[in-house]
């Protein structure tokens, strides 16, 4: 299990070195000055150079690429061109809202698909399975942003029940920010959900054809015990690996949930930062999001080693 | 901390009804755009202005909402004969919110930081033309020009040329400082920032204990909030699809007014086509500007001939230069040797007006011959390309800047216009003080401009904004960027 544990961190140090090049050489290639956006169309040439100055823009490209990374092993990420604060101070506000967020939705996911994915499954054929997958189909065609809106219509400005967007910051108590984060959350799980379903659903109908399940049944379980004592653990590594690229999704994904709801996430601020040529930002959070899927996508890996006992020798 | 207890909390408030006693002290205005940071004196963003002017940060002297120039913290002052000094006497009694006194040499401070090789302010033009500040006593400053300035008031009214406090100008940026009606209390990063009053204000005190600006930049999103009534107001709202809607519900009041925002279509008049006025002119005449305010802004705007506001009362209507007139258009391209038209490029920076009102534009103008090759840009990319490249045939873009007829006296300027006789004339106006004259030079600039065709003048871009019908005293007009809320309050 260690050797299979290390043989994968290394390629996780790997990824993110190749990473770290490629994400600061594609931002070095974007055309477009954080100091000329900053000073507007009246700025004149050498107030742009000073301010250029100021933020250290003028430095050799090497110089800055060290001075990032270093910063970034240290835990300092540098300070926004255009908010002028701390970058790790932004994070850590920004990932408050998009984690418990993206949490909140994969909860929800999970609580929808795996009962209605198994249900579907030990039901095949059945009406109640052609409903399920009726209803996924159309969970996985309708765009989130658009169920996000009806959401808005209905049960902010008709109801009432849930503010119509932003968020209270969690120092305004657990249910005013949980609240301001339902609609959001169920617009972001639905979709996600309804493809979970689907892949829990047909992983274990592929494990219930079987060898062993049909051993099983002939010992003398039912169908219903079958699937639980057998073919569900053996279902879990494919749904896992997509619980795994969904929550990724999820934390990075939610740009449009995050501007419909106009929500003080990660999302957002990559966008805003990007108009804004907030190169250190954009860097930054792009480069945090990169270790956050690479984390995940390892943290799953060593979930397999736990759900399949042969992966753990490590192949 | 106990989560559960705040929650209760939460749910106690929501039962006695506490959001309804706090709505009588408070409002929350809406923005699309969120301020990158909060020193006026440091960038160009209108965002920053609009949270900051008059509420936060005053100047020496102030706009009115009819874009008047009025005392701000200069109560009188002087100007000597031959116009070169302004002696200005500052309010005593004036403290910032840190608790220290205003007085004459924050000004020095100030001006002498705006000025300074170093300074990154984004309109240090406006202090171009001192020559030195210096203060005589405490509520006295003497201003020294290198020549008299007819413009000197009105551009210390600009935002970008507010009074700061060395003692607070390190964290100005987060923590502004300043000496308004309102102090800054906090900023959600990415959702909201809030004002509180400013107990020991010098002037009238604010009606309102609290506002709060709140930053929604998807239109649907605001039309969401507005309709929830999660906030009270919306500055210059994003989508004026929806205001009919707005207007006929009685809980809201659709203000209705003008920006200082000349709206043009630009021209490069260093590009090969464009050099030659008969095809700017032929351009001009191409362009229904009923149409494009119809078909873009949803009917709101006023037409414009030439580069200045019409609510100024210096402004000359010269839209009688180029009416609507495809065939007459069609006849000057031939004229000029074009007789088949030509292709050129016609680049969008994101707003609106430019998107919307591009799509419009390339089709009058390919009735006339001309096709256009549309690229969509990102405001970085356009400031690039466009703005200090020069690389463009054709743009549209709003210069929101009050009183900027003078960018046409800047040869190196994006669209490059060069003409000595129209440089002395600009020359001339800055440096007279009476205002017979200078108004009469003002009207002499427009008709210049658009005589010569320097570039297409489609319309005055409109202020739109939605409020609480009971939320009274929000500008109309934006004389300059700023939302003053010091005189803003609730009808019982």
């Amino acid at each position: 299990m260690l050797r299979f544990a290390l043989l994968r961190l290394r390629s996780l140090l790997l990824a993110l070195f190749v990473a770290s090049l490629v994400i600061f050489a594609m931002i070095e290639l974007v055309p477009g000055d954080p100091a000329s956006f900053m000073l507007g169309i009246n700025a004149r040439e050498d107030t742009i150079n000073a301010l250029r100055e100021e933020l250290g823009l003028n430095l050799p490209v090497w110089q800055r690429y060290t001075s990032w990374v270093g910063g970034m092993l240290t835990g300092d990420f540098g300070t926004s061109y255009t908010y002028r604060t701390p970058v790790t101070e932004i994070l850590i506000e920004r990932l408050w809202v998009s984690l418990p967020l993206a949490i909140y939705a994969l909860t929800l996911t999970i609580l929808i698909a795996f009962p209605a994915g198994i249900y579907a499954a030990s039901k095949r054929g059945s009406l109640t399975d052609l409903t399920v997958m009726g209803a996924t189909q159309l969970g996985v065609a309708v765009p989130n942003f658009w169920f996000a809106m009806l959401a808005v219509l209905v049960f902010a400005i008709s109801l009432r029940w849930f503010p119509s967007g932003g968020f209270p910051g969690w120092d305004a108590g657990l249910y005013p920010a949980l609240r301001a984060l339902t609609l959001p959350a169920i617009a972001l799980a639905l979709p996600q959900a309804s493809i979970l379903t689907r892949i829990m659903r047909s992983s274990l109908l592929d494990t219930l054809s079987e060898d062993y399940i049909r051993t099983a049944r002939a010992k003398g379980l039912t169908r219903g015990q079958a699937l639980r004592r057998h073919a569900l653990r053996n279902a879990l590594v494919p749904v896992l690996t997509i619980i795994g690229l969904q929550f990724s999704f999820l934390l990075a994904g939610a740009i449009i949930i995050e501007n419909v709801f106009f929500l003080p996430g990660l999302g957002r601020l990559v966008f805003q930062a990007i108009s804004q040529r907030d190169l250190i930002v954009v860097e930054s959070v792009v480069m945090l999001l990169v270790f956050a899927v690479i984390l995940v996508n390892f943290l799953v890996e060593l979930t397999y080693g736990f759900v399949d006992p042969q992966l753990r020798r490590g192949r | 901390m106990n989560r559960s207890i705040f929650a209760g909390t939460a749910i106690a408030a929501l039962l006695t009804g506490g959001i309804a006693i706090a709505q009588s002290s408070s409002a929350t205005v809406g923005m699309q755009l969120e301020p990158p940071h909060l020193d006026p004196t440091g960038a160009a963003a209108g965002a920053i202005d609009q949270v900051t002017y008059s509420n936060v940060f005053e100047g020496l002297t102030r706009f009115g909402p009819d874009g008047a120039v009025n005392p701000g913290l200069a109560e009188s002052w002087e100007i000597s004969d031959d116009g070169t000094t302004y002696t200005f006497k500052l309010r005593s009694g004036v403290t910032f919110h840190d608790g220290t006194a205003l007085d004459a040499s924050d000004v020095v401070f100030s001006l002498d930081r705006a000025r300074a090789d170093d300074s990154t302010n984004a309109q240090k033009a406006l202090f171009e033309g001192i020559e030195s500040v210096e203060a005589v006593d405490d509520t006295t400053v003497k201003v020294t020009l290198k020549a008299p300035q007819g413009q000197f008031l009105f551009n210390m009214a600009w935002g970008d040329a507010v009074i700061v406090a060395p003692e607070s100008i390190e964290n100005i940026q987060t923590k502004p400082i300043g000496t308004g009606a309102f102090k800054f209390d906090n900023w959600k990063q990415g959702d909201s920032i809030s004002l509180v009053k400013n107990a020991d204000y010098w002037g009238t005190p604010a009606k309102l204990n609290e506002v709060t600006f709140k930053f929604i930049s998807d239109p649907t999103a605001a039309f969401a909030a507005m309709m929830a009534q999660d906030i009270d107001a919306f500055y210059s709202y994003p989508a004026p699809e929806n205001l009919v809607q707005f207007d006929a519900d009685p809980r809201f009041e659709v203000l209705e007014g003008s920006t200082e925002g000349e709206t043009i279509l630009a021209m490069n008049n260093k590009e090969e086509h464009f050099a030659n006025p008969l095809v700017r002119k032929a351009v001009s005449m191409a362009i229904n500007r009923d149409a494009i305010i119809d078909g873009a802004m949803f009917g709101y705007g006023t037409p414009i001939g030439t580069h200045f506001a019409p609510h100024n009362p210096d402004y000359v209507d010269l839209l009688g230069n180029s009416p609507h007139d495809p065939e007459a258009a069609k006849a000057l391209l031939a004229e000029a040797g074009y007789p088949d038209g030509f292709t050129t490029t016609l680049k969008l920076p994101p707003p609106s007006y430019a998107r919307r009102g591009g799509e419009i534009i390339a089709a009058q103008l390919r009735e006339i011959g001309i096709q256009t090759e549309i690229s969509n840009l990102e405001w970085a990319q356009w400031l690039e390309e466009v703005f200090r490249g020069k690389d463009f045939g054709l743009t549209i873009v709003s210069h929101t800047e009050p009183f900027d007829i003078g960018i046409y006296a800047r040869p190196e300027y994006y669209f490059q216009y060069d003409n000595a006789d129209f440089q002395a004339l600009i020359e001339k106006l800055s440096v007279e003080n009476d205002p017979e004259m200078r108004s009469s030079m003002a009207k002499e600039a427009q008709k210049m401009i658009s005589d010569d065709y320097v570039n297409a003048y489609l319309f005055q871009l409109a202020l739109t904004s939605v409020t609480n019908a009971k939320l009274q005293g929000i500008w109309n007009n934006a004389p300059t960027q700023a939302v003053d809320m010091t005189a803003v309050g609730w009808a019982d």
